[in-house]
């Protein structure tokens, strides 16, 4: 496509070199026959390569010209490369702008998701072009032999029910079908229900772990949640559905939830609103998820299939197919529900803080005005009824637990304990103890507090004290720790 | 009865409020020293709490309790406001000054205790009436309307700086506010054998120039529309420490009739106070069947007024046949006229004619 455009505005050449780590790197310099859709190749070079096999370079280098109106395209361009770098967090992305600007996006990650296996086409997915296609170059001479040797999933026995059920002699030798029997055979193979699914090897998908990178780098969200569907199969095609929803954190809140979408790891950035996935999105009722409107949200969904069945010729669209509609929006249940979890919990935590925060600011001016209405001397202490300790102050984790200041929790019925972690990027573990009989008990096991993010509990139990551990998750990562303990009477 | 008789004699009662006020504080200190959070206990306020009682000829609350505690979180800010307020109010007591609705929201955060708005803080300070079963007069809160009284009647001022000093109410030609140092002044002799209230301030001002008060030997009170509290608690002193009677004279209309019987049977608002009703004041015009036999000038009952006339109809407050009479005559004419339209014969029209025909009627 781009080497095309850049033929067609500029009349230059494109050039590639590439090696796979041999002795030699191959350039080649090309132009496209466009009426017969060939390459036509100007020079060929080879190169030798390194002669230790450790230094060789290994690699594929595309040089071409394409001219266009960078001051209109530029923020599409910029886009699509930071959605690149989400759909691939383990590639590092380098772009010098026609301005000279420099953009750099840096791999997080060091693995890469399982290349795909070649495969056969299935017979649901069959038009009568590729089937002729095949018969051209089968070397098969019966029905059953072409069927097996060509087709994704048909085995012997499949191939003779199936020639069986078109009513075409098995003998027969499928370079002499006429026009109207591979009409026919097309039709049958859509038809024909004993076939078995396609299988999914043949696909790439980011998987769960890469997917949530690539969000975490690009996105920096509060908050991410990520789902890999079943494969899944629409007229013959493979394909798997993978969702990610972002929120909070530098996600930018519009008015609407913004909507990623990637075909096999390409950004689709034009239309988006005639794609079935923002049909999806409309669709969803996000009320029931506890999503507010304007709330800074981002939806990312990646297609993956051996055809993506695009709506134009402009492949920015994914069109409205019922099976893959299904698996987007299930996918998109699945992590909203995740969403839902986390924002009812942030909510419940705020409330509760805002609770006791109430306590904290009342009771005080009650104690005082009682005292002074009454004509008092002393002011009654209201430590008997409420009390918040702060055991934390701005601790900054070390790779050891580091013991809290303790907190006198034997006056009081109601034991809460509140810790956060303020660091913008490291995470921290805590665990809670209470004093039992000269013993300390594990109230709260290790737990994982992510920057920015809260732990909030109530203590069930009799103990006369209660105390918080921290520690940095990563060795040498800090985190910084407050933590109040609050105590009720009654 | 007799009881009522000595609360309602004044400033005797602001002795009460003021130790009931300070047990509050002595208890929630205790309470707290004691691990217990403090909390109070007052009647309920609301609709399904409110009776009309036949025996006092108000509303009163029934026996609906209810409890603010501060283990309560959704109680915590009001109860800090009732203490706060508490606190206040036994402070005016103490130093014996005044403070109005308006002052209290803002003092309120001179002390760091706030309210959102000023309906709130008026809010509070009703459950405060509640809780020490006194109304906010008697711990010197005021809302800032204010009526005035004209005519022969001798008080002496209890106010620090005025202490015994006494003064005549005909002594100034626009009347006397009816202000805090009024209402709390004891009530030394006079000359006059009724009051009449009057809702309009230009029939005040007529009847003043008309020198009603000579004429009908009469203490003439203005209440600005609706009485204020502090008004219509002067009218009950007026009436059951002088034995005064008194005639209530508002436009024709349900609005105006109502002025007349919230003075007589108080209003649903105030259930929770007993002292601010007078049932004897009798409502002497302008009714609806005046407007027919003095043909005044009138307008078209809107439907605002024919559905408040409705609900009037069905108050326990009006069953009484003059009060049924005029809302069925009301109902059929469909007519309602002002104080003002007697002005159409003249402007002393009312005061020689009609008002001497209609005190003759009332057995004045």
């Amino acid at each position: 496509m781009t080497i095309l455009y850049g033929q067609i505005t500029t009349n230059k050449p494109v050039t590639v070199i590439s090696s796979t780590g041999t002795s030699r790197i191959v350039e080649y310099r090309l132009m496209i026959d466009i009426e017969r859709n060939r390459p036509v190749v100007l020079d060929r070079k080879i190169h030798a390569n390194e002669r230790n096999k450790d230094e060789r370079w290994q690699g594929t280098v595309v040089e071409l010209h394409i001219e266009g109106s960078y001051n209109q395209a530029a923020s599409k361009v910029l886009e699509y490369l930071k959605q690149t770098a989400i759909a691939n967090p383990y590639a590092n992305i380098t772009f010098v702008d026609p301005k000279g600007r420099l953009y750099k996006f840096d791999r997080t990650i060091n693995e890469m998701p399982t290349p795909p296996k070649e495969t056969l086409p299935h017979p649901y997915g069959v038009d009568v072009e590729t089937l002729q296609r095949i018969i051209r170059v089968t070397r098969e001479r019966n029905m059953p032999d072409f069927m097996q040797a060509n087709f994704h999933r048909v085995g012997k026995h499949t191939a003779r029910k199936f020639i069986e059920a078109v009513a075409i002699p098995e003998k027969t030798n499928p370079r002499k079908l006429r026009p109207d029997e591979i009409v026919k055979l097309v039709q049958e193979m859509r038809n024909f229900e004993s076939f078995l699914p396609p299988d999914a090897s043949c696909l790439s998908p980011l998987g769960e772990d890469l997917l949530r990178a690539g969000v975490m780098k690009e996105l920096e969200p509060e908050f991410v949640a990520v789902h890999q569907r079943k494969p899944s199969t629409y007229s013959g095609h493979p394909f798997i559905v993978e969702v990610a929803i972002a929120y909070g954190g530098k996600v930018p809140s519009k008015e609407d939830i913004q909507i990623y979408r990637f075909a096999n790891k390409i950004p689709l950035v034009y239309d988006e609103s005639a794609d079935v996935c923002w049909k999806v999105v409309k669709s969803v009722n996000w009320r029931r998820y506890n999503v507010a409107p304007g709330i800074s949200l981002a939806v990312l969904i990646h297609l993956c299939s051996t055809k993506i069945p695009y709506k134009t010729v402009g492949k920015e669209i994914l069109a409205d197919r019922p099976e893959i509609a299904r698996e987007i929006l299930n996918g998109i249940r699945e992590v909203a529900r995740e969403l839902s979890f986390y924002l009812s919990r942030k909510e419940r935590v705020k409330r509760q803080v805002r609770r006791l925060n109430v306590f904290a600011r009342y009771l005080p001016k009650i104690a005082e005005f009682s005292a002074r209405l009454g004509g008092l001397e002393v002011t009654p202490n209201i430590d008997k009824l409420y009390r918040q300790q702060l055991v934390f102050k701005d601790f900054v984790t070390t790779s050891q637990y580091t013991d809290s200041e303790a907190f006198n929790s034997g006056p009081y019925d109601t034991i809460l304990v509140h810790v956060r972690n303020k660091q913008e990027s490291n995470s921290v573990n805590v665990k809670v103890f209470g004093l039992t009989d000269s013993q300390w008990v594990e109230l709260i096991p290790e737990t994982t507090i992510s920057s920015g993010s809260e732990l909030y509990e109530t203590l069930k139990g009799e103990f006369s004290l209660v105390k918080v551990q921290a520690k940095s998750a990563k060795a040498d990562k800090e985190g910084i720790v407050e933590a109040f303990v609050d105590g009720i009477s009654e | 009865m007799s009881n009522d008789v000595v609360r309602d004699s004044g400033i005797d009662r602001k002795d009460i409020v003021g130790k009931n006020l300070k047990n509050l504080g002595v208890k929630f200190s205790q309470e707290i020293d004691q691990g217990v959070f403090p909390w109070i206990e007052m009647k309920s306020r609301s609709i399904d709490n409110i009776y009309y009682s036949p025996e006092y000829l108000q509303y009163i609350l029934g026996n609906k309790t209810v409890r603010r505690s501060a283990r309560v979180i959704s109680h915590l800010r009001p109860f800090t406001q009732i203490v706060w307020t508490a606190y206040f109010a036994h402070e005016l007591l103490r130093q014996r000054k005044t403070s109005t609705l308006r002052d209290v929201f803002y003092s309120a955060q001179a002390h760091d205790v706030f309210f959102k708005d000023q309906s709130e803080s008026d809010n509070i300070i009703t459950d405060l009436e509640t809780a020490v079963e006194y109304s906010r007069e008697a711990f010197n809160i005021f809302p800032e309307e204010r009526s005035a009284v004209f005519g022969d009647l001798t008080i002496q001022y209890t106010v620090p700086g005025y202490e015994n000093r006494r003064l005549n109410l005909a002594s100034h030609p626009d009347g006397m506010m009816v202000g805090p140092a009024l209402t709390d002044a004891r009530l030394i002799e006079t000359g006059v054998d009724k009051v009449i209230v009057i809702e309009k301030g230009a029939m005040f001002t007529r009847f003043i120039e008309e020198r009603v008060y000579e004429r009908f030997n009469a203490l003439l009170i203005y209440t600005a529309g609706q009485a204020p509290r502090q008004t219509r608690y002067f009218i009950r002193r007026l009436n059951r420490e002088m034995g005064l009677p008194v005639y209530i004279f508002s436009d024709a209309d349900p609005w105006g009739m109502h002025i007349a019987m919230v003075i007589n049977s108080g209003s649903a608002n105030a259930a929770h106070l007993r002292e601010l009703t007078t049932p004897d004041a009798k409502w002497s015009g302008v009714w609806a069947t005046d407007i027919v036999d003095y043909k005044l000038p009138s307008d078209q009952l809107n439907q605002r007024d024919l559905k408040r006339l409705q609900e009037l109809k069905t108050d326990p407050r009006y069953t009484g046949e003059l009060w049924q009479r005029q809302i069925s005559t009301f109902l059929d004419i469909k007519r309602k006229c002002e104080l003002e339209a007697f002005s159409r014969y003249g402007l002393t029209h009312i005061v020689d004619k009609y008002l001497p025909e209609r005190l003759k009627e009332m057995g004045a």
